[in-house]
């Protein structure tokens, strides 16, 4: 028995001892979170654990005890998407969407930290997100286009 | 490039139809459903690259407590068939089964365990015992052709192997011309041999299928692929179903590239669902898809060119030999597109040959990959022309304008190869080559960097560039259909079997219909793709979804327009053809307008009442080429041959773009 905060909500959540965080955030219903390789290569299973950006197959369960986990479900408050969706949607940085939920929240692990990253600091922090679909080009668009909304520029 | 009209949806940068989704995390894929009281498929894979199964026992496997189904050859249908999914009667050979005597590769399939866990499965893996009688293995295209060579495929049952006994796949050899006169008439001839190397697809969903039973005991596949036709067409021919017991469903694609034009996992989980009737789910871990799913054909190709002293090609010579690894899959049509993809683009030549064999090997299986073949035969076309434009001392660019296909010409080329068999005669309509030149040189700065040499340390730095021409679906072969149906709010469904596998297909198909039928994109339902309800289409392959399947979505929607304003008619009393549809409702020419809810209120509920609603097909009879420049600056570490790209520019002329930012991304991304 693990418990947990996940996208707000209190949850006691049962998991055998090599269960990861993926498979019981899956399992429970939270499939917003990606399986993409099981060996933390590609990122498609990105989480917020505790406000940073972790691979959620990396983590085992019994690790989140007491932990706040974000999802990409998470993200959006009554339907209003947050800025780095609203930005994925606008330049084009959503192809097969595979990867975009985890791609999405290092973005907003990334914002919350550093509000005026450089295209280098952007890439550093996506580095661990594989999108084979994009070439990455419109990402760092929609990063950049978020960050200055959330600042409050456009 | 240009737009030509002024469309009010077309040419807009709509959102993605299932973007909101995508981002918000909603359940789309194919795994995002229910899958607790699914049984787990693992497979077995071989260990030897060429081997006979003497003896598999199961018992141990099958015995073990939550163990539902163990499969090998012994229990599973044996029809031979190809993994390929392509039009019908598929030019691929019937050279594999579900699980064969025998096995061709590491990571053949050799058995599979369907169980309540994945660890119940594994561990009845491990207890299944094979004794293998292992046979030499042929592991390179050399060793394939030579004489006294093992045989891959020497059982009886496999059909369409061109020459089985000498491990050959298909052989194509086409001529225009005579190229001996051609290289007699030249004044300068550059010979070049290329290999190309494995490349795989990994798109980031991995192959996944989720099998089950409808109530009425129908098979149900609800699985990642690009073609849904082609997969109830080839899992109903290898478990001996009749087609109308089996649906396949497409949710949302996680990439496919190619990779997911093959039927790798919905035989087997079809079966394990129709013998216990458990959903039954099967994926591939990414391992597993980097050895056992498809690659891109390695190929060694080698280009002869002949040209006089001003540039002009006289004559082009191609050969190329493909590695197809253990099964024959795409084997003899990547080998045709690998010339007949490129030939044309330099049809200046005369004369023309070109000649290779596709060969199994005890590798990896080769299949569809983006470019089909082309991108193999270009990469040695052109590094054999920029040799040629250096022994001529002519600017590598001016040596591609002098000698490329320009709007209003043809090439022999086009009609006597085509997919796997001959082609189509074509005449191009619109080429913008040697504007994508133009611009694509001035924002690389081709003349500054190619007078320049640079060198730091071991670094040196250099500029280059290629171009090339694709087609838009296979001419006379291809197939997409749309049906639209009208509802009374004024909305549209718009059923399409065109298979949205990240490349934006759904939003595009939508601006189509949404643009003849005077509505926002928000108007237009869209649904891709589901056997039992989407009219059929080939599938995402061969760049042909925009323009056969957009065809298929016009032509609907148009006959649809034709039905609302004929409805429309009598309501204004005017006639139908002084009628227009825009904003969502249909104007006369004096201003008169009624609602599209209105129109179809009336033939719902009220009047001479019907379904407004059309079917449409396309097949088209050309497949008009995009062109593309490429420019490259990069610097190369002599010592180590490390090569980092600088500055990448690539001009693309892909006509009237629908949607501009996903048609950027196909050229940025993959």
């Amino acid at each position: 028995m693990i418990r947990l905060i996940v996208n707000g909500r209190e949850e006691s959540w049962d998991a055998a001892p090599g269960d990861t965080l993926l498979d019981v955030l899956r399992r429970e219903g939270w499939v917003g979170v990606k399986k993409g390789c099981g060996a933390g290569d590609c990122g498609a299973c990105t989480v917020l654990l505790n406000g940073r950006a972790v691979n959620a197959c990396l983590v085992l369960a019994a690790r989140a005890e007491g932990a706040e986990v974000v999802t990409i479900e998470g993200l959006s408050r009554d339907g209003t998407l947050h800025p780095v969706q609203e930005a994925f949607l606008e330049t084009g940085a959503v192809q097969c969407g595979y990867c975009t939920p985890g791609m999405v929240l290092s973005a907003v692990a990334l914002l919350a930290e550093n509000a005026r990253p450089t295209e280098d600091e952007i890439r550093e922090a996506v580095a661990g997100n594989l999108c084979r679909c994009t070439g990455y080009v419109k990402q760092v668009e929609a990063i950049e286009r978020a960050a200055a909304r959330l600042r409050g520029e456009r | 490039m240009t737009d030509r009209r002024d469309f009010a949806v077309v040419g807009k940068n709509e959102r993605k139809v299932d973007g909101r989704g995508l981002v918000t995390g909603s359940p789309l894929f194919v795994a995002d459903v229910d899958v607790s009281n699914a049984l787990v498929v693992k497979m077995l894979w071989s260990p030897f690259a060429h081997a006979r199964i003497v003896s598999i026992d199961a018992r141990a496997a099958a015995a073990m407590p939550g163990v539902a189904l163990v499969m090998t050859h012994a229990n599973t249908p044996a029809t031979r068939h190809t993994t390929a999914g392509q039009g019908f009667p598929e030019p691929s050979p019937y050279d594999a089964r579900m699980f064969d005597t025998k096995v061709r590769y590491v990571g053949d399939r050799v058995a599979a365990v369907a169980a309540e866990s994945e660890e119940i499965a594994e561990r009845a893996l491990s207890a299944i015992r094979v004794e293998y009688e292992e046979l030499p293995a042929v592991l390179s295209i050399d060793e394939a052709r030579r004489a006294g060579a093992p045989v891959l495929h020497d059982e009886t049952d496999a059909q369409g192997i061109y020459d089985a006994a000498r491990n050959v796949v298909a052989d194509v050899d086409i001529d225009v011309g005579d190229v001996a006169k051609g290289f007699a008439a030249s004044d300068v001839v550059v010979e070049t041999t290329c290999e190309t190397q494995y490349a795989q697809h990994t798109p980031i969903e991995t192959h996944v299928v989720l099998a089950s039973l409808d109530p009425e005991g129908r098979l149900v596949l609800r699985t990642s692929t690009q073609v849904p036709f082609h997969v109830r067409r080839i899992v109903a021919q290898t478990l001996g179903l009749p087609i109308a017991r089996v649906r396949v469903i497409k949710p949302r694609i996680g990439g496919g590239f190619g990779v997911k034009q093959e039927v790798l996992l919905e035989d087997v989980a079809g079966w394990v669902a129709l013998q216990t009737r458990r959903p039954t789910l099967f994926a591939l871990t990414r391992a597993e898809e980097f050895v056992s799913s498809r690659t891109r054909h390695p190929m060694r190709v080698r280009v002869k060119v002949g040209a006089a002293k001003s540039g002009r090609l006289h004559a082009i010579e191609m050969e190329a030999i493909s590695n197809t690894g253990a099964y024959g899959a795409h084997g003899l049509t990547v080998l045709a597109n690998t010339g007949s993809k490129t030939l044309p683009l330099y049809n200046k030549a005369e004369n023309a040959h070109f000649f290779g064999q596709a060969v199994y090997t005890n590798l990896p299986v080769g299949g569809a990959y983006r470019g089909y073949g082309a991108t193999q035969g270009y990469f040695a076309l052109e590094t054999a022309m920029d040799e040629l434009a250096e022994r001529l001392g002519i600017d590598p660019i001016c040596l591609r304008l002098q000698n490329a296909i320009r709007a209003g010409e043809g090439s022999p080329i086009f009609e006597k190869l085509g997919e796997g068999r001959e082609g189509v005669a074509q005449t191009v309509k619109s080429c913008q080559l040697e504007e994508c030149l133009k611009v694509g040189s001035e924002a690389i700065g081709w003349s500054t960097w190619r007078a320049r040499r640079e060198r730091t340390g071991p670094w040196v730095h250099g500029i280059g560039m290629s171009v090339m021409m694709q087609g838009s679906g296979i001419p006379q072969i291809d197939m997409g259909a749309a049906t639209i149906k009208m509802n009374e709010d004024g909305s549209f469904n718009l059923l399409i079997g065109a298979t949205d596998l990240g490349t934006g297909s759904d939003t595009i198909l939508g601006q189509i219909a949404a643009e003849v039928l005077g509505v926002p994109l928000e108007k237009i339902i869209v649904l891709s793709s589901d056997t039992d309800v989407t009219p059929f289409d080939v599938g995402a392959y061969a760049s042909s979804t925009t323009y056969v399947s957009g065809m298929a979505v016009q032509r609907a929607a148009e006959d649809v327009r034709g039905q609302i304003l004929r409805v429309a008619a009598p309501m204004l009393g005017v006639a139908a053809e002084s009628l227009a549809l825009r904003d969502g409702q249909v104007e006369g020419a004096d201003g008169a307008a009624v609602s599209l809810a209105r129109v179809c209120e009336r033939a719902m509920y009220q009047t001479d009442q019907f379904q407004i609603a059309a079917t449409a097909s396309c097949v088209p009879t050309e497949s008009p080429p995009p062109f593309l420049a490429n420019f490259a600056r990069v610097a190369v570490d002599t010592e180590t041959g490390v090569v980092r790209v600088l500055h990448y520019v690539a001009a693309v002329d892909c006509g009237t773009a629908i949607h501009p930012r996903l048609a950027e991304g196909q050229v940025e991304g993959a």
